[in-house]
């Protein structure tokens, strides 16, 4: 393994949430370290680094990608979404509020993974029932909440429903 | 502005949680300091061994590195801890240091700390450090720990850290009269916390004053003020603990950690910030885990079914260490406490005793020690109803505590006190059909589907009061104390001491508060997870936030609302007792007439005191403490209710419905409240089916990833009924419970009857778990494969 910092940078181009940027990056830094400790988006959570859990979800060109198993350097070119950049352009508003009203999160930790991966399902699947709804958020993680509160707010915000706590 | 309403049993939303839905919080690892060093540690790669030699000479000469540590080098500035609890006489427990020195004891445990300009360069580091390791034989089961195959600690004289026995009544009488004795070893897994954000510390150490400011992701700021500064040696008014958002704790994050306190050291040593995060692998072999009993169990039984007598012998294999400062005997002596407790029982006897072995420390995780004592009481009451050809429905309400009859104190000798089991099982049955389940259970017995029903009353202490770690030793506190600050703005303050993790403790103590003084929920914001912006308290544990959190925070709200009105009074030259707040103002209490703003008062207190009669001093903030005084634990109970269906050809459990029905008391907020139910019933359910860290004989690891340990899935998962009792707690103004412990304490034995239930129907069942489809068919292919007939547990 090459040893920084005498190890090569490499130089990255990309868009994060609308905005252009350039670092130079060791080769090694996978994207979720890249997005909290070169641009200092920290809602972007590591919890697991081996792709599991979920929480450190974001969009890359439009997919939804574990930024953990992704390089910097693979995210060259790419338009990469973060929870900072949804919040601030409102397309993830409805979830936030139903997440929020209904009780969808405890200590949050898994919630920006929870948030981009509902969006995901709802661009895809508008009216999703409970159990698509568990299907799409099985591989996110959440040890706070059991999932149900955030059954309820993925239902809520597609249907319109207030859920009943 | 409109009226005001009462805030306490509204479901209002944390305010806390618009940051998290946001990407704005602010956990440990979100906060940076300039020149920042990384710590990673070099951790054994064996359960047992000497550690003869350690080089780092590369590892100290590689570019980036800044610090190279071995345990030695660590123990330098600090005391040793052991993890005794003086409750527990003749409790022993061996000294730790951080970091290992001279010898490892189990596989994960930090050997050597580096500190350097980035984790990545301290992780390669890591690779050029060579020990000459000398392995030594490790003990990876209780029954190698406890038959002394190797001694892990001279000192201690053999592996047993405690060895106690709780007995009331004639149990030799009980158990020979008997009509009909059960008896059954129950094995439990090893498991963790797994909170999603991994343990995580920056430290910084100010040379000048000798000061330490910690931020980290902990339960308990004031708990590891004390400790940090004790160990150190540093002076404890010049120590703050800062716990920001905490990504989950369940009691994982209670404790303290050798690699944490070796950061704090690090920080000292390098006058530079020190950050630790801990990775997925290293969380798994280090943070604490939890259960791992072998608890042998009998109980007997009158021919009518009434419980005569329960016997237990609780085989509690905790790690190499006893846990420091609150010690890891808890969870045995809450076994001791609580199983069968449900009931009145006139004779029994436990034994436990906690052994240590090469494995990472044990320590508290969520119900400490109630999900144990829940499945074996409860266990063996279906196998008592199964051997009696009674129902095990009728069996339980003929032998429960009865509700309304006081304080009773229980076959361990613990008080309970204001106990609605009875009220909790019928509420949990409302809109069960059982014969109709039973009904269901014969159709799907057609088709080849095994259907199992289990219900589990559990009682819960909860809100610990001062005697427990009063009597310990530690520096534990049950106390928690609220500050509240009548504002310029007219608006309020909280200061808590009780901390929150996303249980909503804030929230319940701003519904508290808000109500106290007659304000808007909105015009009350609550700080906590600060040793030194806040009181000192207890923090997160045992379900207190709702108890004696919130009890604190009436009394400081009361008496600022008293100061508020005895100001007005001066102001309006009025008598305070007929007036009350409103909102944001000031009312006549018999007309409702508006008399003045809030916020004027709020001003003439802040700014303009001249204006008040000469001699006056205006108080412009309260604080309020509670401690539950002469009360061990504040009690409280409930019942879990389990439907599974077993695929005997595959041996999955699948959880078909489970409901809850519990006695929080008085409820402040009932969506936070009926969340963490749901949340705690879950851990519980993954503690029945899913979650396990395997061993070997050896004490190997053998579960390091998330691909290897198994939690709760959202497809695995059905939604969670939650229903109430309110049985106000006498000993509070407000007189609400904890909650916290309860989904946890009685799911995994929900389930466990429930799958017995199931596999009753073919002869068949377990007593290991977690329940996974090995055991299950294990326990499929140990009973001839002949059709045998159901004997209808619950009627």
């Amino acid at each position: 393994m090459t040893v920084s910092p005498d190890e090569p940078e490499v130089v990255v181009r990309l868009t994060v949430n609308g905005a252009a940027e350039t670092r130079s990056v060791s080769p090694r830094q996978h994207l979720a370290d890249f997005l909290r400790d070169e641009l200092g988006l920290t809602g972007t959570h590591v919890g697991c680094e081996h792709g599991v859990c979920g929480a450190c979800t974001v969009l890359v060109d439009g997919d939804i990608v574990r930024s953990c198993l992704m390089l910097a350097v693979q995210a060259d070119g790419a338009v990469v979404d973060t929870v900072e950049g949804l919040s601030d352009s409102g397309e993830i508003a409805v979830l936030q509020q139903t997440f929020l009203a209904r009780n969808a999160l405890q200590c949050g930790f898994c919630t920006p993974g929870m948030l981009v991966t509902a969006a995901d399902l709802l661009r895809s699947v508008p009216e999703p029932t409970r159990e698509e709804v568990r299907e799409a958020i099985s591989a996110n993680y959440c040890r706070c909440t059991g999932y149900h509160a955030i059954v309820d707010a993925v239902m809520a915000a597609a249907h319109g429903t207030e859920q009943k706590p | 502005m409109t009226e005001v309403v009462p805030a306490i049993g509204r479901s209002i939303p944390r305010p806390r949680a618009k940051r998290l839905i946001s990407g704005r919080g602010r956990y440990t690892g979100d906060i940076t300091a300039r020149r920042t060093v990384h710590v990673a540690f070099l951790r054994s790669p064996y359960p047992h061994a000497i550690i003869n030699s350690i080089s780092a000479d590369a590892a100290r000469s590689l570019n980036g590195v800044v610090l190279v540590a071995t345990g030695a080098d660590i123990a330098q500035h600090c005391k040793p801890f052991a993890g005794i609890h003086r409750l527990f006489k003749g409790m022993k427990a061996p000294d730790q240091l951080p970091v290992a020195v001279g010898r490892a004891c189990w596989q994960g445990e930090p050997v050597v700390a580096i500190a350097a300009e980035t984790r990545a360069i301290a992780e390669d580091a890591l690779d050029l450090i060579e020990i000459d390791w000398e392995p030594l034989e490790g003990l990876g089961t209780p029954e190698k720990a406890v038959a002394g195959v190797v001694v892990l600690h001279d000192k201690l004289g053999d592996n047993i850290g405690y060895d106690g026995v709780t007995a009331s009544g004639d149990i030799d009488a009980a158990f020979a009269g008997a009509a009909v004795v059960v008896q059954d070893t129950f094995r439990f897994g090893r498991h963790t916390g797994v909170s999603l954000e991994p343990r995580s510390i920056l430290a910084a150490y100010d040379p000048s004053d000798e000061s330490l400011v910690v931020h980290e992701s902990h339960q308990c700021p004031a708990q590891q003020q004390a400790v940090f500064a004790d160990l150190m040696g540093l002076q404890e008014h010049r120590v703050r603990v800062v716990c920001p958002d905490v990504g989950g704790a369940f009691g994982l994050k209670q404790q303290l950690y050798g690699d944490e306190l070796a950061t704090c050291i690090i920080a000292k040593m390098t006058r530079r910030p020190a950050s630790f995060i801990a990775d997925r692998v290293e969380s798994f072999a280090s943070d604490n885990h939890a259960r791992e009993h072998v608890v042998e169990a009998r109980m007997a039984f009158d021919p009518d079914g009434r419980i005569r007598g329960l016997m237990i012998d609780d085989l509690f294999a905790v790690g190499a260490y006893s846990q420091y400062p609150r010690s890891s005997i808890g969870e045995a002596s809450h076994v001791a406490a609580l199983t069968g407790a449900p009931y009145d029982i006139a004779a029994y006897q436990a034994r436990v005793r906690m052994v240590y072995q090469n494995k990472p420390p044990v320590g508290h995780y969520r119900a400490v020690g109630h999900p144990i004592a829940c499945a074996v009481g409860e266990s063996l009451l279906d196998q008592g109803a199964r051997a009696l050809g009674l129902d095990a429905i009728a069996m339980r309400r003929l032998n429960q505590v009865r509700d309304g009859s006081g304080p009773h104190t229980s076959h361990s000798g613990f008080v309970l006190n204001g106990l609605s089991v009875e009220a909790t099982l019928d509420r949990v049955l409302e809109g069960f059909d059982v014969a109709a389940f039973r009904k269901e259970q014969a159709e799907a017995r057609e088709r080849g589907i095994l259907l199992g029903l289990g219900i589990a009353n559990f009682v819960e202490l909860a809100g610990t009061g001062a005697p427990y770690y009063g009597e310990s030793g530690a520096p534990v506190t049950a106390q928690e104390s609220c500050l509240v600050r009548f504002e310029p703005s007219g608006q309020i303050r909280c200061h808590a001491s009780a901390t929150d993790q996303g249980q909503g403790t804030d929230t319940a103590i701003g519904q508290a508060v808000a109500d106290a003084i007659g304000v808007f929920f909105d015009d009350v914001e609550v700080i906590s997870g600060d040793s030194m912006a806040c009181p000192s308290g207890g923090g997160a544990w045992a379900s207190r936030g709702a108890s004696a959190g919130v009890e604190a925070a009436v009394r400081a709200g009361r008496a600022m609302r008293d100061e508020i009105l005895r100001l007005a009074g001066l102001i309006l030259q009025r008598k305070p007792e007929q007036m009350t707040v409103a909102g944001r103002v000031i009312r006549d209490a018999s007309t409702g007439a508006e008399l003045v703003p809030l916020k004027d008062v709020a001003t003439i207190g802040h700014y303009r005191q001249h204006l008040l009669p000469p001699g006056t001093q205006p108080e412009m903030s309260m604080l309020r403490s509670f401690v539950p005084q002469n009360q061990s634990f504040l009690t409280t109970n409930g019942v879990q209710l389990s439907v599974v269906s077993i695929d005997p050809g595959l041996g999955d459990v699948r959880l078909l419905r489970h409901r809850v029905a519990h006695d929080s008391g008085t409820v402040i907020n009932p969506m936070l409240l009926n969340e963490q139910i749901r949340g705690g019933v879950v851990q519980g359910l993954g503690a029945a089916l899913f979650e396990e860290i395997r061993y070997g004989e050896d004490a190997v690891l053998g579960t390091g990833t998330l691909m290897d340990y198994l939690v709760p899935l959202a497809t695995e998962i059905p939604d969670i009924e939650v229903v109430h009792v309110a049985n106000a707690d006498p000993g509070t103004t407000i007189g609400a419970k904890g909650a916290g412990e309860a989904g946890t304490a009685g799911a995994a034995a929900a389930v466990l009857n429930a799958v017995n239930d199931a596999l009753a129907l073919i002869g068949a069942s377990v007593n290991t778990l977690p329940i996974t489809p090995e055991r299950v068919l294990a326990a499929i292919d140990q009973v001839t494969r002949e059709d045998q007939q159901a004997p209808g547990n619950y009627k």
